[in-house]
């Protein structure tokens, strides 16, 4: 269950040479840590989106490589080489809903699997597993993906992609424009799977509290290349540099901040670790409260 | 693919003709395509090519680019003036073989239909590069009002025109997440037998028609919102004017119409 990910001097331009061209990516060196969760932040338009889109060869680079799983991917690279590679990493685009198209639930989720080669039964049992796993009951599966709600479409879209049973997962953006519960029940199910499996997981989102909370790693970018990467604690150490590259705070640091703003003296002298998730601020106030300890 | 074709592209710049009144660009691309077709010896074909020529000049985009642009066109200008060099019979006969023949006369033919094919889509090319999108359909529809009073319904043609052109972009790039999304999920578009590649498409166009569909529906209902009611009453938000420039453009197309129909009859 690994597959290693590497980018070396990776740079990408969109219609080279012509004058429409367009540079996005530039000088992209990461290294995706197997089994781990990689969080990729940046402001819209800072080539996010390209970047994943080299995680399972749909783009190759225009400057540099990509190591995946021991074959080099460069600008020559030949197409028909990579196709399995794509089994092994499952990438959920944005509004995945968009893709779906069979008559049946069952038989787009099935497509997937079928594309590389697995037979017709054993790709059902696939799908029923993974449908069951995304929260679909067993008796829509035989309606049209076309009758259910935009949520429910979601998740069908991403077992069709969970039916790849892929090493490293790829989401861009997998709760945008889900209500809140949809969202909690979405990336918890995600994290489950990632820990289960031993999953790579790369998490493209603007949602800085899940980043908090799930991420291992975190990839900030800015105009095509990495600006920043390391563990969360790190990277939210300097909230001003954040505001700078127009990202925004976790809610747990955001309150800290405040907080701090109404005191006459600086909080964060007092506290030994900056909190992430709601769990560690309530400890860290509570260690700073002189309340009686109960 | 789609990135080396020139021709409903539209790059902006600032240029004489770009400023031209669309209504002037598109009345003179008409206008020329007719004269082609007119002239008749090479002086007039001369003439012809020096206006592109100046038009391109006016138009600050580079001459390769043009020629670039006509790259994909080149098989078919290509296959045209064969046929025309070698089934044209007249003049004196340079060579035989069975039906075939290069004539005087064909050679002379084929070079004509060359120079119609290369003057037409460089003045559609110089057209559509200098004119946005919605300044055509602005243009088209004011060039249709008169059928009006025909009972062509020329505002709900022209606001079909702009819907569809403005859709143009969002749809390629709908089309081409839909295919990495399939693409993502094992489907191959560039591999396989004939058969094979007419199924990978289906994967795409089915969620393509939907999201259509889904599109046209919430366009409605926001344009309903917003107090769409049809033609009637409505005012204009960009107006359309004549400048100086186009009382020039269309004197310079008189003024060649004039030569050429001299260069044809005298």
């Amino acid at each position: 269950m690994a597959v290693p990910i590497t980018f070396e001097n990776v740079g990408f331009t969109y219609q080279p040479n012509t004058p429409f061209e367009v540079k996005v990516l530039e000088n992209i060196n990461l290294s995706l840590p197997e089994g781990k969760v990689t969080a990729i932040i940046g402001h819209t338009g800072s080539g996010k989106s390209t970047l994943i889109q080299h995680l399972n060869v749909l783009l190759k680079p225009t400057k540099g490589k990509v190591w995946i799983d021991g074959r080099e991917i460069s600008a020559n690279s030949d197409n028909k080489q990579l196709k399995s590679l794509r089994k092994k990493i499952g990438v959920v685009f944005q509004f995945p809903e968009s893709q779906l198209f069979e008559e049946t639930i069952i038989k787009d989720v099935m497509f997937g699997p079928m594309n590389f080669g697995i037979e017709e039964e054993e790709a059902e049992r696939i799908a029923k597993e993974k449908l069951a796993l995304v929260g679909i009951d067993e008796e829509l599966f035989e309606r049209s993906p076309f009758d259910l709600s935009g949520g429910q479409m979601r998740r069908v879209a991403i077992a069709g992609v969970l039916a790849l049973e892929p090493e490293v997962l790829v989401l861009d953006e997998p709760t945008a424009g889900l209500d809140p519960k949809g969202q909690f029940q979405m990336l918890e199910m995600f994290m489950e799977l990632q820990r289960k499996k031993g999953l790579t997981l790369v998490l493209v989102t603007h949602q800085m509290d899940d980043v908090a909370q799930y991420a291992d790693q975190v990839v900030v970018m800015e105009k095509g290349q990495i600006v920043k990467q390391g563990k969360p604690i790190e990277i939210f150490a300097d909230p001003t540099w954040l505001k700078e590259k127009q990202l925004g705070l976790p809610t747990t640091l955001e309150f800290l901040e405040q907080l701090n703003s109404a005191l006459p003296y600086d909080l964060y002298q007092y506290i030994e670790e900056i909190p992430l998730t709601v769990n560690q601020l309530s400890a860290s106030i509570f260690k700073l409260s002189k309340l009686p300890k109960v | 693919m789609s990135d080396k074709i020139l021709m409903g592209r539209y790059i902006q710049l600032e240029s004489v003709i770009h400023q031209l009144d669309p209504r002037t660009k598109l009345m003179a691309t008409f206008y020329f395509i007719l004269i082609v077709f007119l002239a008749d010896n090479l002086l007039a074909y001369g003439v012809l090519l020096g206006l592109i020529l100046l038009a391109v000049f006016l138009s600050d985009i580079p001459i390769g680019f043009f020629l670039n642009g006509l790259k994909p066109m080149f098989w078919i200008i290509f296959f045209t003036v064969i046929f025309q060099v070698l089934f044209t019979q007249g003049g004196t006969v340079y060579f035989q073989l069975g039906p075939m023949m290069i004539t005087s006369l064909g050679l002379m033919n084929g070079l004509y239909i060359f120079l119609r094919l290369f003057l037409i889509i460089m003045m559609s090319t110089i057209l559509t590069l200098t004119t946005a999108p919605l300044e055509l359909t602005d243009g088209i529809e004011h060039l249709m009002r008169p059928l009006t009073k025909l009972g062509f319904p020329s505002h709900e043609v022209a606001l079909m025109l702009s819907i569809a052109l403005r859709y143009v972009p969002t749809l390629l790039d709908e089309a081409q997440t839909i295919m990495n999304a399939q693409r993502a999920r094992g489907v191959e578009f560039d591999e396989g037998s004939i058969m094979d590649r007419m199924k990978a498409i289906i994967p795409i166009l089915v969620p393509l028609f939907i999201s259509a569909f889904n599109r046209a529906e919430e366009l409605a209902t926001a344009m309903e919102a917003r107090g769409y009611q049809g033609a009637e009453g409505r005012t204009k938000y960009r107006q359309l004017a004549y400048g100086k420039n186009d009382l020039f453009a269309l004197t310079l197309l008189g003024i060649v119409t004039v030569l050429i129909l001299f260069l044809r009859f005298y």
